[in-house]
């Protein structure tokens, strides 16, 4: 019974196994819903998914298997309505832009353009990138399981989902990628320095002993408890050259998170400058002065570069050579001061080390870091680690 | 067994009727996600009302441990005891404190036990739980004792989602994200903790609530509970409809913001926006 959406649910990612599939039958077999296509939808996603990010790939996995056995609930592609077209229209266009489009053509043209576009949009959805998936923020995120099409109007008016599409190519790192991370994380154990810090809920024996025989009475001792005490600030290189890394920074992203108590991480693009950002989305917005982090931060904090360090020349040594932006200050500048406010740092180059030298960014940024450049691979981690935990 | 419905003081979606009806039903935990102030912890108090059952509640915290909603052995206690001669000492159980899950699973009639913000422990604690919300039992090792639910409890958990849960966890839980309502459903909500409310007042609030909402960089987004509080106090003030509704883009601070702008980086983010409106419109 409906082993085959199981495995259509497996080949779309989604991590689904037998237990919860005894459990949906379990759950049909004591008929905890009524027999509607609507309630079967939602205990179904309630079983089957456990992450709201994969929510939106359950309801194209669920339209694509129920096509036709739930009637009208169920439709997987239908033809895209006029009105979700014209409310997408008077949502993306300005009246004075819609006047000039329609000077242009006819309405009907418009539509169709307009048409082959979301369709288009559609077809890459389907494709299972799961980026523009996440959250809900896709217009067409359900892929027509909804045919009122809610998510058009419905989640960008709560002012997330403006035209996703055009903003694809600086997406956030996806740290709940577990698979393959097992080896960083055993990497990064080396990291750990264990201290005894907060409020003292442990008995301690030793303590209690000398005590006890000091006083002539019992005299208990407790202690805080041993915790990782290592604080990390991660600087993760984002967009353009490093696109081909991102499965690897996303891996060592994720072990990272996991791994530390302390973790503060932000993104740059090429080289830091006066500013850094959270979240790729809102980069341009939701900027992070570098003079907060260094105020903020201890030094007591060790400092981690991931980066593929190739740029042009200038935008490391010369004011104003970023490529997006006016920068006062050039590059070396700020790496300079990253690395004296925080003695313990490395800089993790996804590039071979064969490659090294003949990029003459990349032996800049050598330089700058006073030669602690690894590759991002397990035993050039282990030497960064080894790094980082050197006593100074 | 009584199913769940919206009732007077909560308002549920479909999708959450039969998440909960499920989970009620088949006895597996019930996990809950969302958006800090969607009414998480409240679904679990409206559960137990509404199938008549008693709430038992366990808040975890960074230092909680699974082995503490079982018991705990106080053996500085027996100690002690046992120097003051006290004779309770000879039995052990004397010492042995009764954790949330064993009150669960001992309890008369079986009730909704709430394990709020599971994500705040420890990244080992729900595999440390694994076993005993399978299973509903567990084994004292001082007295040798195994503790079982007679018949099993509801099992709610909630979680922010600042750590993952472990796959082996999440296999045995039914799951429902509340995501945050859209406006019909937050009218439906407003509808149900002010009956007399004007219309007017409450759709030139939302309107305004959702404007705030869409602000880009706030930190933190208001939330139902905070419009909750808002309206509350709006309410109390007597605020006349017309200081919400003449909305001059000069006064970008919407009336008594506090109990919607809970961060001082985002009030001075409204007063940023607010002067630079001025100054655009300034001839």
């Amino acid at each position: 019974m409906f082993l085959n959406f199981l495995d259509a649910l497996r080949a779309a990612g989604i991590p689904v196994g037998i237990k919860e599939h005894l459990v949906l039958i379990e759950a049909l077999d004591a008929d905890v819903i009524e027999r509607t296509p609507e309630d079967f939808y939602h205990l179904a996603r309630a079983t089957y998914v456990k992450d709201e990010g994969l929510i939106d790939r359950f309801d194209q996995v669920f339209a694509r298997v129920f096509q036709g056995v739930l009637g009208s609930g169920g439709e997987a592609r239908p033809e895209i309505p006029a009105d979700w077209l014209k409310a997408v229209a008077e949502r993306y266009l300005t009246p004075e832009q819609m006047a000039e489009i329609q000077s242009l053509g006819s309405w009907d043209a418009i539509m169709d353009t307009l048409r082959q576009r979301l369709e288009e949009q559609t077809g890459r959805h389907q494709g299972g990138s799961k980026w523009i998936g996440t959250g809900g923020t896709s217009p067409f995120g359900n892929g027509g399981y909804n045919p009122e099409g809610v998510r058009i109007g419905g989640e960008g008016r709560h002012g997330r989902a403006i035209k996703v599409w055009d903003k694809r190519e600086f997406r956030n790192l996806d740290n709940t990628r577990e698979l393959g991370t097992r080896n960083i994380k055993v990497a990064l154990r080396r990291l750990r320095r264990f201290a005894r810090e907060g409020a003292a809920d442990e008995f301690d024996l030793d303590g209690t002993v000398a005590g006890t025989a000091r006083q002539g009475w019992l005299d208990v001792k407790m202690r805080p408890e041993r915790r990782n005490a290592v604080k990390l600030l991660l600087f993760l290189d984002v967009g353009g050259s490093m696109d081909p890394f991102v499965k690897l920074c996303e891996e060592l992203f994720s072990a990272a998170t996991a791994e530390f108590r302390h973790l503060e991480f932000w993104y740059f693009h090429n080289c830091p400058y006066e500013g850094v950002w959270k979240d790729n989305r809102r980069r341009y917005q939701e900027r992070t002065p570098t003079w907060d982090v260094l105020h903020k931060f201890g030094s007591d904090h060790k400092l981690l570069f991931v980066g593929d360090a190739s740029m042009s020349p200038y935008e490391i040594s010369h004011p104003g050579g970023s490529v997006e932006h006016m920068n006062e200050e050039a590059g070396a500048v700020w790496l300079q001061r990253l690395t004296t406010a925080y003695p313990a740092a490395a800089w993790l180059n996804p590039l071979p080390r064969e490659q090294w030298d003949y990029g003459q960014s990349i032996r800049m940024i050598r330089d700058l870091m006073a030669d602690r450049m690894y590759p991002l691979t397990l035993a050039g981690l282990d030497e960064a680690t080894r790094e980082l935990t050197r006593k100074r | 067994m009584k199913r769940f419905e919206s009732t007077d003081t909560y308002v549920a979606t479909d999708d959450l009727k039969v998440a909960v009806n499920a989970a009620v039903r088949l006895r597996r935990p019930l996990l809950v996600k969302g958006e800090p102030g969607t009414g998480k912890t409240v679904l679990a108090h409206e559960i137990a009302a509404a199938i008549g059952a008693p709430l038992i509640e366990w808040t975890v915290k960074s230092t909680t441990k699974a082995a503490q909603g079982l018991y705990e052995y106080d053996a500085v206690a027996r100690l002690r005891d046992g120097q003051l001669g006290d004779p309770r000492v000879h039995d052990i159980a004397n010492y042995i404190r009764r954790g949330k899950l064993w009150e669960a699973f001992t309890h008369p009639t079986p009730p909704v036990l709430l394990i709020d913000e599971v994500d705040k422990a420890d990244i080992e604690f729900p595999n440390d739980l694994l076993h005993e919300l399978d299973r509903m039992e567990f084994h004292v090792y001082e007295t040798g004792e195994t503790v079982r639910a007679a018949e099993r409890p509801i099992v709610v958990i909630t979680s922010n989602n600042e750590k993952d849960l472990p796959d082996a966890f999440l296999r045995r839980c039914f799951f429902h994200y509340i995501r945050f309502p859209d406006r019909e459903t937050m009218q439906a909500i407003v509808d149900v903790h002010f009956p007399g409310i004007q219309k007017l007042l409450v759709g030139r609030a939302l309107d305004l609530f959702y404007e705030v909402r869409e602000v880009p960089g706030l930190k933190k987004k208001p939330s139902t509970s905070e419009l909750i509080d808002w309206l509350k106090l709006l309410l109390h003030e007597d605020m006349p409809l017309e200081v919400l509704q003449n909305r001059d883009p000069t006064k970008a601070i919407p009336p008594l913001h506090g109990a919607l702008l809970k961060n001082e980086q985002d009030v001075m983010l409204f007063e940023r926006l607010a002067f630079m409106a001025r100054r655009q419109g300034r001839p």
